[in-house]
């Protein structure tokens, strides 16, 4: 009787979970579109030096993080995917969106503490392991984005560039 | 304190150097942080429990880093690292390091 009736949970689990992750996914899509539009006057770059063009005022570290987690359904098909190898195009999304998400939080601290740009950006990812005796599964995976955070003496601050891009 | 993870401080000259300072701190999971990520591992999203954690773990690394380098007379950090290892099931170190520095 126990059997019968884990037969049937899993499957309704996965459906549950399936459409239940999937709506969020998009919503957080949508989401992070709209953070990026209301984050895009703070630039924030991979280079290591300051250009010699600006002057800076103050600089300060600036963390960015999120841990994020796969559902349940996209967990199984990963693990089922992951028997034959290959891509296993269900996890693309999700480190993309923690990037992303990771990138906008550390560009709002920097406007928080009053900077207007960001450098040597680096963007670093770890899982955490589950606290479960199997360990197979992870409890998330996290990405760390941070960086140092400029506030250029005004006149320097880059401005939009004829491409749409900032110029220096 | 003056953090950065650039070569240099923008604007300042390193006119000192103290050598590596570091700061970490192991985390273990909160009991009613895990019961609830565990909820939401299964539709999947952000584990805001584990974020804000993770954030906290990561600024006292921070702190014990710059109080290492005050005792050394550094008054910056330079070339700041991170590093996060699973070191037990559900716990995590995170570790911060860098170059203390005195600039001018």
């Amino acid at each position: 009787m126990f059997e019968f009736g884990v037969y049937l949970i899993t499957p309704a689990l996965l459906m549950g979970a399936w459409i239940t992750g999937t709506l969020l996914e998009r919503r957080h899509f949508d989401e992070l579109l709209r953070l990026e539009r209301g984050a895009q006057d703070i630039l924030a770059v991979t280079i290591e030096d300051v250009p010699p063009a600006w002057s800076v005022e103050a600089c300060d570290l600036v963390i960015g993080n999120v841990v994020i987690s796969q559902d349940y359904f996209k967990r199984v098909a990963a693990s089922l995917k992951g028997v034959v190898g290959g891509r296993i195009g269900v996890y693309e999304p999700l480190l993309e969106r923690a990037r992303r998400e990771a990138i906008v939080r550390m560009k709002e601290e920097a406007r928080e503490r009053g900077h207007d740009t960001v450098i040597n950006v680096r963007l670093e990812t770890s899982s955490l392991a589950r606290a479960r005796s199997d360990a197979k599964g992870t409890a998330g995976v996290e990405v760390l984005a941070f960086g140092t955070a400029l506030t250029l003496r005004t006149g320097d601050r880059p401005r939009v560039g004829p491409g749409g891009g900032f110029a220096v | 304190m003056l953090i950065s993870n650039t070569q240099e401080i923008p604007g300042k000259s390193v006119v000192e150097f103290f050598g590596v300072v570091s700061g970490s701190t192991v985390r273990a999971k909160h009991i009613g942080r895990d019961i609830a990520a565990g909820l939401k591992n299964v539709v999947g999203g952000e584990l805001r429990g584990y974020t804000e954690l993770l954030a906290e773990a990561r600024q006292e690394a921070i702190r014990r880093m710059s109080q290492q380098a005050e005792q050394m007379g550094a008054n910056a950090i330079v070339n700041v690292r991170f590093a996060t290892s699973s070191v037990a099931q559900g716990a995590a170190e995170l570790f911060a390091y860098g170059t203390a520095v005195r600039v001018e």
